[in-house]
């Protein structure tokens, strides 16, 4: 048997020149153990790890640095600039990260709420421009708005990434129809980002045509986090697929799937 | 007895020896070079640089590395 559309098929993620095989992109906090975060990451496929810029805690109460556990030679690992409130702060943690890092990749938060951890757009697209200039290849974390979107695509970004809902949140894809908009008109990757709880959220998320999908929470802390990340390696490859084979149109009305001829009298 | 450099570290203050280079403070502090970025008074030092540049009295000093995040 043969099928005209397969995940053989389907093209490598490319994000700033680099191509990927897997389209989930995974998180490394909230776990309870380093072995069942590398476990997680093994399971769910993913080449792109994301990681925090820190201090180093001098007095070593907390854990060591993850590089001491995640082979850099295994996974693509990106920095992310989470915690930043401005762009300054951002810029400043993005070129801390390239230094402790082993690429030009940034995943670029800037954070405008603190209870709702929504992006401060102005600060974002900024802090994007600026990290542009400095060769940075920045994957954006925004809201799901076509205009920031677009705005963060003429900054130059590799790749913008709206959420689906707030961080940490898994309340799953709130506004589908944002996110096709986003994807329709954007010519670079768009990558989901923050707010998939389960497999079916990833699955749906994937379904609306999107590139891939970064998490981090969901797998963390679901009771079974090895489990989680293997459901969510085929919930994102269910979706992709399903998109590539191009759903059935939506009626209002029934349509019988069996004959209506040859019915008994 | 050399004199002594107060150095704000990661936050904290603490005393080094005048002579320091930021090469000392990693090993005063047991920090390997190759698993953190230094940053001295906001300017991010590479580490061939770490040994020739010294430390003076009131530097600011931040040694950060890679945690889990998402």
């Amino acid at each position: 048997m043969t099928t005209s559309v397969s995940a053989q098929t389907d093209s490598p993620l490319t994000i700033g020149g680099r191509a990927f095989r897997s389209r989930l992109m995974v998180g490394t906090g909230k776990y309870t153990g380093n072995q069942t975060m590398i476990d997680a990451i093994e399971a769910s496929g993913a080449e792109i790890v994301t990681v925090a810029v820190r201090r180093v805690d001098l007095d070593r109460s907390q854990q060591e640095g993850i590089l001491y556990h995640l082979d850099p030679d295994r996974f693509f690992l990106l920095a992310n600039t989470a915690g930043c409130f401005t762009a300054d702060e951002a810029i400043r943690y993005a070129r801390l990260g390239r230094e402790a890092g082993f690429n030009e990749f940034v995943k670029l938060e800037v954070i405008g709420d603190r209870e709702t951890l929504m992006p401060d757009n102005v600060g974002l697209i900024e802090a994007a421009a600026t990290l542009v200039q400095e060769g940075f290849q920045v994957m954006a974390y925004t809201n799901d708005d076509i205009v920031t979107a677009l705005r963060l695509e003429d900054a130059g970004c590799a790749t913008v990434m709206p959420l689906a809902s707030p961080i940490g949140s898994g309340l799953g894809l709130l506004n589908p129809y944002h996110i096709r908009t986003i994807k329709q008109r954007l010519s670079v990757p768009v990558i989901v980002d923050a707010g998939v709880g389960t497999a079916s959220d990833a699955c749906i998320t994937m379904e609306q045509g999107v590139d891939g999908i970064l998490m981090n929470t969901a797998i963390a802390k679901a009771d079974d986090p090895v489990a989680m990340a293997r459901a969510m390696r085929l919930g994102v490859a269910a979706g992709r697929l399903a998109y590539l084979a191009g759903r059935m149109e939506r009626r209002e009305v029934a349509v019988p799937s069996s004959p209506t001829t040859g019915l008994l009298d | 007895m050399t004199a002594s450099i107060k150095i704000t570290v990661n936050g904290d203050t603490r005393e080094f020896d005048s002579k320091s280079s930021l090469d000392d403070l990693l090993r005063v502090l047991d920090l390997d070079p190759q698993m953190v970025v230094v940053e001295h008074n906001r300017s991010i030092v590479r580490r061939p640089q770490l040994a020739a540049t010294p430390l003076e009295d009131g530097d600011s000093v931040e040694l950060i590395h890679f945690v889990g995040g998402g």
